[in-house]
């Protein structure tokens, strides 16, 4: 295996031998590779230094990183609800047929694996899968007969149809953000003439609160960072838009390149970062060679490197990092520990990362649509964007608005809209449920579609997803209950066992195995994974199902069986096995089912 | 006293399905305190007392998980006669040992044991109807039917079954302290 330990000592030295850029690393040596072989594993643990279980976990942690050969041609099809409504999980089956394989199997000949991953962010153009890290959108039959014999006949994906991999902006409704046409420097040069002190007021007049979710204030966060001891301070985009639903920040990163770099500029003007790290999510791995275009081009224009635009001790530069496939790592220390090449785990807080972030140095992690917004702050200036929006959510905010509606795609608004506003505009008839700010957000019944889209109303992190009346609520909570399962981090016990336990009843009742109790038992778990998980992904993760369990009950309550209790599956059915063996039929060698003895029971 | 003082015992049964009675045994174990619970309740269907079918009771401890099909009779015989179901134990809560079986298949278990070795006279899996089948898995018991409360170990101690008694004959939610909570 000399070949891999050369592969291996190749892409370290590229890195500089730096363990911290461990997962930087094994996407690279995989790229190389195909898969990270144990000897690529050890390889790379003798390159750095660090102990192979290190190596492991980190490699191990990551959906997109393979310790198992795959295929020559590896296709994942995304699995939001929103894709499943478009078809996907019948076009993925169709695949595999054609091809002969087994979902989540290597065929035999090494050429092609086939499998599921979280949503892509293609919501608005979707079924959408990823081929070798490559987006395909608008997958149909056609596409997949397409595919299939591209497949077959070892086409490389360089060769194939350029129109497969055709992203659409979808941009529907632009406002203050969207509609403005931007000079490039010109926010970090109005920034420059405020001065820091004063740039640092206009944000806090602006009242900027973060997009990402939580929604904290901006300004707050900026000037922990700069009154937290230290100089090496950093400033972070986090581009791990992972939320199911939510495609926004993928439009700003091709739109709008140079505003979100710019705002990060501005970041460090306020705070005195002079480093950078965009934290790219792994499916959005294609905007890469753009993005670095755009950062050559920034700093060949002086607003990137040494001296920004002349100004002395102003020095600041960006680098790429990738996901490579892990949900949690949107949460900001999570996000940290994977840019310091460890597993995403979430840190406890605090200390927060304002004070002791990226390597212990103050850190500032801002969204990428909280990062563009801050280039209108400084060029309109803070009370010009706190007019528009409301009095607690200043601004607009971008909507990634999918499913049932005409005209999926990215809305700005300012903070405020009403729900039926936003129906209306992208054409949803007949909508009977929206999922606002994605999994982990709120799910809205007909009867509040009244209601507006703040940080004092419904949050929003940008995710819309509209479902008509044909749609069953029960089956939008389970897609988001298997999402959260499969995207817990394993690393504190009532969020790793909690999600699973919540899928294992779901699963029942889907089977048509429900009971009352397990209605019980579910509340029960939802309410233990709110109030004991360590981080926000498990005390988010029953949310949709909380939600609709309140206002779609019905959609719960018709697939009971009893109102008791009843076993998973049938116990009939388990003594088949002995039957077949003893040859016995008695009727000692049947159980009758739960539903009989339930009646007599209450006889 | 008044009527009201005068509390009824509590009728307590209790059973081993898939168990090796070693948390009936720890049950023992709370040595004097068996005087005093033979004064707070008296037994129904129990090894201590040899009645056969559970009738209405208060309390019902169940021990071990559910193998076969006599299991599964047992158990539905004492959920619908007990008003609180307790599962005790290890094999009760998890499947415990005996579901070391349920990653090989029902059918080589079988033929292993009763055709494949050497030395058998009569080589055949027994099917005599007296003889409960096995179900393909072995379950925890709140797989079956609904279960109240679970008092994890192998075997809980003693002090932890009194603990738990103790409270619920009293009329307080069982709430077993960190120590007395183990699962070995």
């Amino acid at each position: 295996m000399p070949h891999i330990a050369q592969a291996a000592e190749s892409v370290i030295t590229k890195h500089g031998r730096d363990a911290t850029r461990l997962l930087q690393i094994l996407i690279d040596l995989q790229q190389a590779l195909g898969y990270l072989p144990p000897a690529g594993i050890s390889a790379v643990a003798a390159g750095l230094d660090l102990p192979r279980a290190r190596v492991e976990g980190v490699a191990g942690f990551y959906s997109f990183l393979h310790l198992e050969p795959v295929g020559e041609y590896r296709i994942l099809f995304s699995d939001n609800i929103t894709d499943r409504m478009l078809g996907s999980l019948e076009l993925r089956d169709a695949l595999c047929r054609k091809l002969w394989v087994e979902q989540g199997k290597l065929s035999e000949d090494g050429l092609i694996s086939i499998d599921v991953t979280s949503c892509t962010g293609m919501c608005d153009q979707g079924p959408a899968m990823l081929v070798n890290g490559l987006p395909i959108t608008r997958v149909d039959h056609q596409r997949i007969n397409e595919i299939a014999e591209l497949v077959r006949t070892r086409v490389p994906l360089s060769a194939w149809p350029r129109a497969f991999f055709h992203v659409d902006d979808n941009i529907r409704r632009r406002d203050a953000l969207l509609g403005q046409s931007f000079v490039s420097g010109s926010a970090i040069e109005a920034a420059i003439r405020l001065g820091r002190d004063q740039w640092i007021d206009e944000m806090r007049a602006s009242r900027l609160r973060g997009r990402g979710g939580a929604g904290f204030t901006t300004c707050v966060k900026w000037e922990a960072c700069r009154d937290a001891p230290g100089s090496d301070k950093v400033v972070v985009c986090n581009a791990d838009e992972g939320e199911p639903g939510t495609f926004k920040d993928r439009v700003l990163l091709t739109r709008c390149a140079d505003r979100v770099f710019e705002g990060m500029v501005l970041a460090a003007w306020a705070t005195g970062a002079n480093r950078g790290f965009m934290y790219l999510r792994g499916e959005y791995a294609y905007l890469r060679p753009a993005l670095e275009a755009e950062l050559a081009r920034m700093r060949a224009a002086g607003l990137l490197g040494r001296t920004i635009l002349g100004e002395a001790g102003f020095d600041f530069d960006i680098e790429i990092h990738l996901g490579a496939g892990a949900y949690v790592c949107g949460e900001e220390s999570a996000l940290i520990e994977s840019l310091e090449g460890k597993r995403g785990t979430p840190r406890i807080r605090p200390p927060f990362p304002v004070t002791h972030g990226y390597l212990g140095r103050p850190t500032v992690v801002n969204n990428v649509e909280t990062l563009t917004k801050t280039t209108l702050i400084a060029l309109g200036g803070g009370a010009a964007f706190a007019a528009t929006g409301t009095a607690q959510s200043t601004g607009t905010k971008l909507l990634s608005v999918s499913g049932d509606c005409a005209f999926p795609g990215i809305y700005e608004y300012p903070f405020g809209v009403r729900i039926d506003r936003v129906l209306e505009d992208c054409g949803a008839g007949d909508a009977h449920m929206v999922q606002v700010g994605g999994a982990s957000g709120v799910t809205i019944a007909g009867y509040e579609f009244s209601r507006s889209i703040a940080f004092e109303d419904v949050p929003s992190a940008g995710a819309f997803m509209v479902f008509d009346s044909s749609r069953d609520p029960f089956d939008v909570a389970h897609n988001f209950v298997d999402f959260f399962t499969h995207e817990s981090c394993g690393f504190c016990t009532p969020c790793r066992i909690g999600t699973s336990l919540l899928k294992g009843y779901m699963d029942k009742l889907a089977r048509g195995y429900g009971a009352k109790k397990d209605l019980a038992d579910i509340e029960w778990i939802n309410r233990l994974l709110r109030n004991t998980s360590h981080c926000g992904l498990g005390s988010t993760a029953p949310n949709p199902v909380v939600d609709t369990l309140a206002k779609f009950r019905p959609a719960y309550e018709r697939r009971l069986r009893t109102l008791d209790f009843e076993p998973a599956f049938d116990l009939d059915a388990a003594l088949a096995a002995a039957r077949r063996i003893t040859g016995r039929d008695d009727p000692a060698a049947h159980l009758d089912s739960g539903d009989k003895q339930h009646t007599e029971g209450e006889r | 006293m008044s009527q009201l003082d005068k509390k009824p015992r509590l009728r307590v049964a209790t059973t081993s399905l898939a168990g090796c009675f070693g948390c009936h045994m720890s049950f023992l174990d709370i040595d004097e305190h068996l005087f005093e619970l033979a004064r707070l309740v008296e037994f129904d269907r129990s090894p201590l007392t040899d009645i056969k079918e559970c009738g209405p009771c208060d309390i019902g401890l169940i021990e071990g998980g559910v193998c076969n099909a006599e299991n599964v009779h047992v158990l539905r015989a004492f959920r619908a006669n007990c008003k609180t179901l307790v599962a005790v134990g290890a094999c009760a809560i998890n499947g415990g040992l005996p579901a070391q079986r349920n990653h090989l298949e029902l059918e080589a278990c079988l033929r292993e044991v009763y055709e494949h070795r050497e030395g058998m006279d009569a080589p055949g899996v027994p099917n005599d109807p007296e003889l409960p089948l096995l179900l393909d898995k072995v379950h925890p018991i709140h797989e079956i039917v609904r279960v109240d409360y679970f008092i994890p170990g192998c075997p809980p101690s003693g002090e932890t079954i009194w603990k738990f008694l103790s409270d619920l004959i009293a009329g307080r939610t069982p709430r077993l302290s960190h120590e007395l909570l183990r699962f070995d």
